[in-house]
């Protein structure tokens, strides 16, 4: 109860911006003028999407090259390594304080030392290469 | 959120007007930044709209306000729409749980026949005790946006910007998250209220089993952490899409990347989810390195003894606060003015080199800064 409690701030906040941008964004369509021209074709032209004058030729979900999905799969295993070193990084200095700082610091240097390894790992295999 | 209706009441409209100061803050800064680029380019600016063109903001609110409203015809709707609420939440929600000033004390007082307080006002919208981690969390959720922008417009274009803003984003966040990993280990704390408290005094530090002052230096962070708050601040250009770090609106390859289909009040949106990110960046910045909103060589207690002697009562406190308050506004402005500086000083950088700069040196220099810290803090306290 207590957690749901202390978040409950952050979720009037939140939905404070929501109605604030739902207003605005369909408020101001409203406002302007609309495209009041009765020629279909003029319509059509008008609302696409903008690629330098020039008629698209290519749909939106075009080819993405591989590497963008190479990297946010990195980024996840980075990422859930970096987070593990947070509740350790806070309680170093107890552990210090404690007795048991030097069990504490071999730990994280086996930890870092796998991080290290990965990512000498994978600059070997040029998966972060984007030439 | 409170004991009785007062104090819910203002708590509410705290972040209200937290939220406020956020968005209220975005046409000054548009402002600066077009003044401070035309001088820097040795141009005048926008002079024409009143007093060194500062109605130019108002001009353009209300241009946007009456823009015709476009909408790409084989987009996606719900996205399209949605991206650029999207944008704002992450910074508002940030902004808000950042310690802006000391706590307002307010003495009991009567109102509508019955007695009310005392209370304690905390200056931010809410203090949830895990403050960095909620804000990095938060933070990521901006990649929500420019995603769902790129997609809903349906424009190749906005697309590419979106997925080589995203890429980005979420590599510079692996250096961000592990520059702030060595001030976890100095402060041992999530909260934000505990690091700026630490920050008091004159620079106290312990190497080698014994502790040493310097007296004419503050005790901020960034004399603990100078190469971490460097990657920090680096890295936050990067997660605001800020030149050097601008590719995904790279304009010669890309129009104008994820927000080419948007126009008016929409773009606006993303421009205050942009200048938010700033905001919360320098803030970020301030608190963690250049101790929060300490005046260096003055306690809360004196500021607020002055005030006592020269107004008294509840007026006191809230200047008091106030005070403080204008103290960290200082250092937020200072910061916001580097990253326009650095914007219009510096080229952009090519994809490759902004991946390489990422992942392969910004990343294992974090890690190097880790395990220094991590050695400093055990020789230092053994």
């Amino acid at each position: 109860m207590t957690n749901s409690g202390a978040l409950l701030p952050v979720i009037i906040l939140a939905a404070l911006v929501l109605v604030f941008g739902v207003i605005i964004v369909f408020g101001t369509g409203l406002l302007g003028p609309k495209n009041t021209s009765k020629d279909p074709a003029s319509q059509k032209v008008k609302n696409m999407p903008y690629e330098c004058g020039l008629p698209g030729t290519e749909m939106a979900d075009t080819k993405i090259s591989i590497k963008f999905y190479l990297t946010a799969i990195l980024f996840i295993l980075f990422d859930i390594e970096i987070i593990f070193m947070y509740p350790w990084a806070i309680k170093f200095l107890d552990s210090i304080q404690d007795g048991t700082g030097g069990y504490m610091l071999g730990v994280m240097g086996v930890f870092v030392l796998l991080f290290v390894v990965g990512l000498i790992w994978e600059v070997k295999s040029k998966a972060l290469d984007w030439n | 959120m409170g004991k009785d209706v007062f104090e819910i009441t203002v708590n509410i409209l705290k972040m209200f007007v937290i939220f406020l100061m956020m968005v209220q803050a975005v046409p000054i800064l548009v402002w600066l930044e077009r003044r401070g680029s035309a001088f820097i380019q040795n141009r005048l600016g926008p002079n024409r709209v009143g007093p060194l063109g500062l109605l130019q903001l108002a001009a353009d609110a209300v241009k946007f306000l009456f823009k015709e409203e476009f909408v790409p015809r084989q987009g996606v709707r719900f996205m399209y729409f949605f991206a650029p609420i999207m944008a704002m939440i992450p910074g508002a929600l940030s902004f808000a749980s950042l310690p802006l000033s000391v706590p307002i004390k307010i003495e009991p007082f009567q109102m509508l026949g019955q007695m009310w307080g005392p209370y304690t006002f905390a200056f931010q919208g809410y203090d949830l005790g895990i403050g960095i981690v909620f804000v990095l969390g938060i933070s990521s959720l901006g990649v929500y946006s420019l995603l769902m922008a790129g997609w809903g417009s349906s424009n190749k274009y906005s697309l590419m910007g979106a997925v080589r803003a995203s890429a980005q984003a979420i590599s510079y966040e692996l250096a961000l998250s592990l520059s702030l990993v060595g001030i976890l280990i100095v402060y041992g704390t999530f909260s934000f209220n505990e690091i700026v408290a630490a920050q008091t005094g004159p620079l106290t530090f312990r190497a080698f089993g014994a502790e040493h002052v310097i007296s004419w230096l503050p005790n901020w962070g960034v004399f603990y952490q100078p190469l971490g708050a460097l990657l920090f601040f680096s890295a936050t250009f990067a997660e605001a899409n800020r030149l050097p770090f601008d590719l995904p609106e790279a304009e010669g390859e890309l129009v104008a990347g994820f927000h080419t289909e948007y126009a008016g009040f929409k773009l606006l949106m993303f421009f205050i989810g942009e200048y938010g990110h700033m905001m919360v960046a320098s803030a970020l910045l301030a608190t963690f390195y250049l101790g929060g909103y300490n005046i260096p060589g003055v306690m809360p207690d004196d500021v607020l003894a002055f005030w006592q002697s020269a107004v008294g009562g509840n007026l006191a406190s809230i200047l008091t606060a106030v005070t403080f308050h204008l103290s960290l506004l200082l250092r937020i402005a200072i910061l916001l003015w580097i990253f326009i500086q650095v914007r219009w000083t510096l080229p952009r950088f090519r994809y490759d080199q902004l991946m390489n700069l990422g992942w392969k040196s910004m990343l294992p220099w974090a890690l190097f800064n880790v395990c220094v810290t991590a050695l400093w803090v055990w020789f230092g306290h053994k």
